[in-house]
C-alpha cells in the first residue's frame, strides 16, 4: 500500500469516528437516538453476515442464531451483574456477545461448513428453524415468550457511562460499531480473508494450491458468528429485553435483506443496507400502512436491475468520479435516476389507491392534490406516469448502451 | 425529525376532527394515547380493528364535550407484534409529547413495554408514562410483574379460567377433560391453571390429556383429535387463536368429534369467518361481552360501528377503558399520569354490562363476564357469516377474582 | 390399533398434501437448480384464485382454472424474472424467488385484505364419507389423497412415456447437451416452471379448502416443502413422494407418542426429572419440528437426499 493511499484510509476511518461523535449534536430528538441505535445494531450484524455472503459467497437463512445467541448470552450476564454484583462493567458485555456467537458458529459451523451453496443455505434454514422452535421450548435458558429482561445501568461504569439515558447508549453502541467495522475491514486484508474471496470464487482452485476451503469455510463462519453474537449483545444492551423470536426467521431475513439492498460487493454496502431499512422499519409505517410492499418492491427491483446494491452504485460512481468519466456518464444517471422515480412515484399511486379499495380512509395526497381511488382517471394517470418512467429508464439504459441520445431514441438499434 | 412529526400530528388531528365531525370545542391540548400495536404483518388485521375501535370511543367522549375541557385523541405506532420494535416505537411516542401508551396484542410486547415504561418512569420522574393494557392477559403482569405505571382492562387467563370451571361446575355429566395449547408463555399457563383450577372446583374430572403444540407450526389438527377421541375426552379447553385454532375446530367438526370447546378466543378477529358452519355448537368462548346479549342498550353502538367502519364491535373492554380513564380524570382533576393513575386504583363506574372495578393491590379490571356459544340466527352476526355467539351463562365480577402475588411499588408522593 | 390405523390414514394424507405441493418444486429445483422460494406462494394463490372464480362459476370450474392461472403467473416470472436474474448466479436466483414471495404475500393482502377468506369444498364432498371407531372420514380428504395419486401417475407417465417428458427428463440430469442437440432449453425451462406453480397451485386448491385460506399459508407450508424436496433427493419425483409420506407419517405418528426425553433415557438408567426443561418435552410436543430435523441430518450424511440422482 502506497502512502498516500494508506493517508487516505486513515482520513476516512477519523472521518467516520468523528461522523459518530457529531451525530447524537446533530439529530438530538429522542426519536433519532433511538433510531440510529437500532441502526449501529443492524450494520454491525449486516456486515457479519456480509463476511459469509459477500465475501465468501455462503448464503445463510440462519444468522438470526448467533445474533439471538449472543444477545442472550449478554442479557444472562447483565442479570448476573446486577443479581450478584459481579463488577463486570455493562460497557464490556459485548466481547461475552461475541464469544458466545463464536461458540455456537463452532458447534454449528463444524457441520454445516463441510457444505457449500444451496446445501450449505438449506442447512442453515433447518438449524435456524429448530433452534428458533428451541428458543419457544426451553423456558429456563430462553425465558418463553417474554425472554429476559435486564438493567443495564448496573453495575461499574466505564468513560462515566451510566447507559440510562440514551445518549450514553448511543456512545456504546457508536464505539462497539467502530471497533467491530474497523476489525472486520482489517480482516478482508488478511490472508484468510483474502482466502475466503477465492473460496468464494473458485473453491477447487484453492484446494489445488494447498488451502482446505472446508476449513476456511469454517473460520469465516466462526468470525461472522462471533460479530453476529456481538450485534446481539449491543440489541440486549439497547433493549434490555431478548426474546425467541430473535433467533427466528424474521431476523435472519431482514438481514439479508439489508446485506443485499445496501450491496454485498463492497465492504460499506451493508452499513447503507442496514440505515436504509431500519430508517423504513421504524419510520415508513407512520406513513403508509402497506410499507412491507415497498419494501419488497424495493428488493426485487434491486435484485432484478441492481444486483450490486446500493453501495455498488456508490462505487460506479466512485470510481468514474476517479477515472474523471463523470462528465460522460452523468447525464445518463440522471436520465435514469428521474425514470426510476417517475415509475416509482406511479407505482406508489397505484398502490395507495389500490389499498383504499379495501381498507377506506383519507384518500392518497400527493403534490398538493388528492388522488382519490374511485376516479378511473387517477387510475389511467398513475398508468401513464408508471409507462412513462419505464419508458425514460429504457431510453436511459439504450443510451449507456449505444452510445449518443439520438441513437437511444430510435427503436430498433442501428447497425453502425 | 420535527418536520415529520409536525406532519403526522396534523394529520391525525385532521382525522380525529373528521371521525368526530365536530368543530374543536375543546380547550387546550388534547389528551393523546399513542396505540401501540400491530398495523402491518401477520396481525395487521388486529391491530387495525382496535385502533378504529379506539378512535371511535375517543371520538365518542369528545362528542359529549371530551375530558375537562380538552378532546381525546388516539395516534396509532405500528410496533409489527415485535418487542424491540414496540420499544422503539414507544420512545417515538415519549418523544412526540404522548404520555399515555395502550397496547394489546402479545404478552411478549406488554411485558416488554412494561419493562421499558418502568424504566422510563425511573430515569426521567417528570416524563412519567402510563400503559394501558387492554388484552395481553398473561397473569404475571398483576401478579408478580406488577408495576404502579400498569393497568389492565382484560381479565387475565386465571380468571377467565376460574370463570370457564365454574362454568364446568354445572356441567355434571362431564368427567374427561383434554387440554390443547400452543407451546409458549400463554398455552402453559392456562393449561396450568386448568388443571389447578379443576383439581379444585371437579376433583371427579379426569384430565385425559394436556398437550402443547408448537406455535403456528400445525398445519393438520386430525391427529391431535383422533388422540383426543381414544382418550375419550368429553369437552376441550384451548388457549389456541389464531390459525391454531380454526384449524383445530375444523379438524374437530371435519372428523364429526363434537364436544364442547372451551376457548378463550374463539370469537377472535378472523376465527368466525375460517372456521365457518363447522364451529356451530362446538366452540365456546369466555369474554366480557358479545354483540347478543339483550337489552343492556350496546345494539346501537354494534351498529353504528358496523356502518362506520363494515367491521364488528369487538373490544367492549376499550369502552370501559375510555370511561374509567375519563372518571380517573374528572376525579384527579389532572391528566398528569401519576395523578391519573392514583385515581384509578380502586375506581370503580357502572359500565352497560354491570360494574367494574379497578383493583388497587394489583391493578387489574374486574368486571361480569360471559361465555357463550358460536351459533345460528343471531340477531348480530359476526364478520358477515351469519353466525355469531350466544350467551350460556354469565359470571359476575367477584366470582372471578384471584388472588394476587402483586407487592405494588407505588411512587413516593 | 384404532390408533394405528388413523395415525397412517392421516399421515399419508398429509404426505399426499406435501407432496402435491413439491412435485412441482422438485421438477423446478432438479431442472434448474432454483430452489423456488415462492413455490408456497403459488400454493397460495392457487387457493385465493379458487376462492375468487369458484364465486361465479363453482368450485369445479376453479379447480380447473386457478392452476391454469397460476402457471400462467409463474410462466411470466419465469420469462421476465428468473431468467434475467440467470446470470447473475443462484443466489441472486434464490433472492430473487424471495423477494417474489415476499411480494406475492403483500399483494395477496392488498387484495383480499389480511383475515382469512370463506373458502371451503363443495357441499357435496363435506359429507363423511365412512365412520371407523366412530371417526367419521370426510369424503374432501379421501378426494384429495384420490387427485394427488392422479397427479403423481400422470406426471410420471408424462416423463416416461412422452416426448416432452423425454426431453424434460434429460434436460433434468443433462441441461447443456439437450442444448445442444437443437431443443429450446429456455422454453423447456419455462414450461416446467409454469406446469410446477400450476401444480403448486392446485394443492393450494385443494390445500385451502381443506386447510384455512389466509395470506400466511405461504410462509407456514414453505419450509417444509424445502424439507421434501432436499429429503427426497435432486431429479426424483419418486424420492419426492417417497420423502412426503415419510414425512406425514413421521409427524403424525409422533404426535401419537407421548414419551418424553426423560422416559427414553429412564431406560438407559439415566434419571432426568419430568419437570424440567428437557425433561417435560416430550415427542408429541417436538413433531412438527421433527421433518427440520431430518433435513439437517440428511443434508450432513446424505446430501444426494433419499433417492437423489446427484448432489446440488
Amino acid at each position: 500500500m502506497s502512502r498516500t493511499s494508506t493517508l487516505r484510509t486513515l482520513a476516512v476511518w477519523v472521518a467516520f469516528a468523528a461522523v459518530l461523535l457529531v451525530l447524537p449534536m446533530v439529530f438530538t430528538s429522542r426519536t433519532s437516538l433511538t433510531v440510529m441505535n437500532v441502526m449501529g445494531i443492524w450494520m454491525v450484524f449486516a456486515l457479519a453476515y456480509n463476511m459469509l455472503l459477500g465475501q465468501s459467497g455462503m448464503l445463510s437463512f440462519g444468522h438470526a442464531v448467533y445474533f439471538g445467541l449472543g444477545g442472550y448470552a449478554a442479557i444472562h450476564l447483565i442479570v448476573a451483574i446486577k443479581a450478584q454484583r459481579l463488577g463486570i462493567p455493562v460497557f464490556a458485555v459485548p466481547l461475552v456477545g461475541f464469544m458466545a456467537g463464536m461458540a455456537a458458529g463452532a458447534l454449528i459451523g463444524w457441520f454445516s461448513c463441510r457444505r457449500s451453496g444451496t446445501p450449505f443455505a438449506m442447512i442453515s434454514l433447518g438449524i435456524g428453524e429448530l433452534v428458533a422452535a428451541a428458543g419457544f421450548m426451553f423456558v429456563s435458558v430462553f425465558g418463553g415468550e417474554e425472554g429476559i429482561s435486564g438493567d443495564r445501568s448496573a453495575g461499574p461504569r466505564i468513560f462515566g457511562l451510566t447507559l440510562g439515558p440514551q445518549i450514553h447508549v448511543f456512545y456504546f453502541i457508536a464505539f462497539w460499531m467502530f471497533v467491530s467495522t474497523l476489525a472486520m475491514w482489517a480482516f478482508t486484508k488478511t490472508p484468510l480473508g483474502r482466502l475466503a474471496n477465492a473460496v468464494r470464487d473458485n473453491p477447487d482452485r484453492v484446494a489445488f494450491i494447498g488451502y482446505d476451503p472446508q476449513r476456511i469455510r469454517f473460520l469465516v463462519f466462526l468470525i461472522s458468528g462471533g460479530f453476529a453474537g456481538l450485534a446481539g449483545a449491543l440489541s440486549a444492551v439497547n433493549f434490555e429485553i431478548i426474546n425467541p423470536e430473535t433467533l427466528g426467521a424474521q431476523g435472519s431475513g431482514a438481514v439479508l435483506l439489508m446485506t443485499f439492498i445496501g450491496g454485498a460487493g463492497v465492504f460499506y454496502g451493508p452499513i447503507i443496507g442496514a440505515a436504509i431499512i431500519t430508517f423504513m422499519q421504524s419510520m415508513l409505517s407512520d406513513f403508509t400502512k402497506v410499507w412491507q410492499l415497498y419494501l419488497g418492491l424495493l428488493f426485487v427491483v434491486m435484485v432484478l436491475f441492481a444486483p450490486f446494491g446500493i453501495g455498488g452504485m456508490v462505487a460506479r460512481i466512485l470510481g468514474a468520479v476517479k477515472r474523471g468519466e463523470l462528465a460522460e456518464k452523468l447525464p445518463g444517471w440522471l436520465l435514469g435516476t428521474l425514470g426510476g422515480l417517475t415509475a416509482f412515484f406511479g407505482a406508489v399511486m397505484v398502490i395507495e389507491m389500490a389499498y383504499r379499495i379495501r381498507e377506506g380512509g383519507r384518500p392518497f395526497r400527493a403534490f398538493g392534490r388528492d388522488f382519490v381511488h374511485t376516479s378511473p382517471l387517477n387510475w389511467l394517470l398513475a398508468g401513464i406516469i408508471v409507462a412513462a418512467g419505464i419508458a425514460i429508464v429504457t431510453i436511459a439504459v439504450r443510451w449507456r448502451q449505444r452510445g449518443t441520445l439520438g441513437a437511444a431514441l430510435r427503436f430498433r438499434e442501428v447497425a453502425p | 425529525m420535527t418536520r415529520i412529526d409536525r406532519r403526522q400530528f396534523v394529520g391525525s388531528a385532521l382525522a380525529a376532527t373528521a371521525l368526530t365531525g365536530m368543530p374543536a370545542l375543546a380547550q387546550g391540548e388534547p389528551i393523546r394515547i399513542a396505540y401501540i400495536d400491530p398495523l402491518s404483518g401477520p396481525f395487521a388485521n388486529v391491530g387495525d380493528n382496535g385502533l378504529k375501535q379506539f378512535q371511535f370511543e375517543a371520538a365518542r367522549i369528545n362528542a359529549s364535550g371530551g375530558i375537562n375541557g380538552r378532546k381525546m385523541e388516539v395516534v396509532g405506532f405500528d410496533n409489527k407484534t415485535n418487542p424491540k420494535e414496540a420499544i422503539v416505537q414507544l420512545e417515538k411516542a415519549i418523544d412526540q409529547g404522548f404520555r399515555f401508551v395502550s397496547q394489546g396484542n402479545g404478552s411478549s410486547v406488554a411485558a416488554a413495554i412494561i419493562e421499558a415504561v418502568d424504566k422510563h418512569n425511573e430515569r426521567n420522574p417528570n416524563q412519567s408514562m402510563l400503559y394501558l393494557n387492554y388484552a395481553a392477559v398473561d397473569p404475571a403482569f398483576t401478579n408478580d410483574k406488577c408495576s404502579f405505571w400498569h393497568f389492565r382492562f382484560d381479565a387475565d387467563a386465571d380468571m377467565k379460567m376460574a370463570a370457564m370451571t365454574d362454568y364446568l361446575k354445572g356441567l355434571a355429566n362431564i368427567k374427561k377433560v383434554y387440554i390443547i395449547g400452543q407451546d409458549y408463555s400463554f398455552g402453559k399457563a392456562v393449561a396450568d391453571s386448568a388443571v389447578a383450577m379443576l383439581k379444585i372446583k371437579r376433583p371427579d374430572i379426569e384430565i385425559v390429556g394436556n398437550e402443547l403444540h408448537p406455535l403456528g407450526r400445525v398445519r393438520d389438527f386430525v391427529p391431535y383429535i383422533t388422540k383426543m377421541r381414544a382418550a375419550g375426552a368429553q369437552a376441550v379447553i384451548t388457549g389456541n387463536w389464531g390459525t391454531d385454532m380454526t384449524l383445530l375446530i375444523k379438524a374437530a367438526s371435519d372428523t364429526g368429534f363434537n364436544v364442547p370447546f372451551l376457548t378463550y378466543y374463539g370469537g377472535g378477529l378472523g376465527a368466525p369467518t375460517a372456521m365457518g358452519k363447522s364451529a356451530i355448537g362446538l366452540v365456546k368462548q369466555i369474554t366480557e361481552w358479545h354483540a347478543n346479549i339483550e337489552n343492556i342498550g350496546m345494539d346501537q353502538v354494534v351498529t353504528d360501528f358496523k356502518k362506520l367502519h363494515n367491521l364488528d364491535y369487538y373490544y367492549f373492554r376499550v369502552k370501559v377503558m375510555f370511561d374509567m380513564l375519563a372518571a380517573a380524570m374528572k376525579k384527579a382533576n389532572s391528566s398528569d399520569p401519576k395523578a391519573v393513575a392514583l385515581a384509578l386504583e380502586g375506581l370503580e363506574i357502572d359500565t352497560p354490562t354491570g360494574k367494574a372495578m379497578m383493583q388497587k393491590e394489583n391493578h387489574q379490571l374486574i368486571q361480569p363476564l360471559y361465555i357463550s356459544t358460536f351459533a345460528e340466527n343471531v340477531k348480530f352476526d359476526l364478520e358477515n357469516t351469519g353466525f355469531g355467539f350466544k350467551t350460556d351463562v354469565r359470571i359476575e365480577g367477584p366470582a372471578t377474582v384471584t388472588p394476587t402475588t402483586c407487592r405494588m411499588q407505588r411512587p413516593a408522593a | 390399533m384404532e390408533t394405528i390405523v388413523f395415525s397412517t390414514l392421516n399421515g399419508v394424507l398429509y404426505g399426499l398434501l406435501l407432496f402435491m405441493l413439491s412435485s412441482g418444486l422438485t421438477l423446478i429445483f432438479s431442472m434448474m437448480g432454483v430452489l423456488n422460494f415462492a413455490h408456497a406462494s403459488f400454493y397460495m394463490l392457487g387457493a385465493y384464485f379458487a376462492y375468487a372464480i369458484g364465486a361465479t362459476t363453482g368450485f369445479w370450474a376453479a379447480m380447473l382454472l386457478a392452476p391454469i392461472l397460476v402457471a400462467g403467473v409463474g410462466a411470466l416470472v419465469e420469462r421476465y424474472g428468473l431468467r434475467n436474474v440467470h446470470r447473475h448466479g443462484h443466489v441472486a436466483e434464490l433472492l430473487f424467488t424471495f423477494g417474489i414471495a415476499f411480494l406475492i404475500e403483500e399483494i395477496v393482502k392488498l387484495i383480499w385484505g389480511r383475515n382469512p377468506v370463506p373458502y371451503s369444498p363443495p357441499a357435496v364432498l363435506q359429507q363423511p364419507l365412512f365412520t371407523l371407531w366412530g371417526t367419521q372420514y370426510p369424503s374432501f380428504r379421501v378426494f384429495m389423497m384420490i387427485v394427488a395419486v392422479l397427479m403423481f401417475i400422470t406426471l410420471w407417465l408424462m416423463l416416461k412415456k412422452t416426448r416432452i417428458g423425454l426431453i424434460v427428463q434429460a434436460a433434468l440430469t443433462h441441461p447443456h447437451m439437450v442444448g445442444h442437440l437443437g431443443h429450446n432449453v429456455p422454453l423447456v425451462f419455462m414450461g416446467v416452471f409454469a406446469v410446477g406453480c400450476g401444480m403448486a397451485a392446485l394443492a393450494g386448491v385443494i390445500g385451502g379448502a381443506l386447510l384455512v385460506t389466509d395470506p400466511a399459508m405461504a410462509l407456514t407450508l414453505g419450509p417444509i416443502v424445502f424439507v421434501v424436496v432436499v429429503v427426497g433427493g435432486m431429479g426424483s419425483l419418486g424420492g419426492a413422494f417417497v420423502a412426503s409420506i415419510l414425512i406425514g407419517l413421521i409427524q403424525t405418528f409422533a404426535v401419537a407418542v407421548d414419551a418424553s426425553l426423560s422416559d427414553l433415557l429412564a431406560r438407559f438408567g439415566v434419571m432426568v426429572s419430568n419437570r424440567s426443561d428437557l425433561g417435560r418435552i416430550t415427542l408429541a410436543q417436538v413433531a412438527p419440528m421433527l421433518p427440520f430435523l431430518l433435513l439437517v441430518l440428511v443434508l450432513i450424511f446424505r446430501p444426494r437426499g433419499l433417492m437423489g440422482a446427484r448432489e446440488s
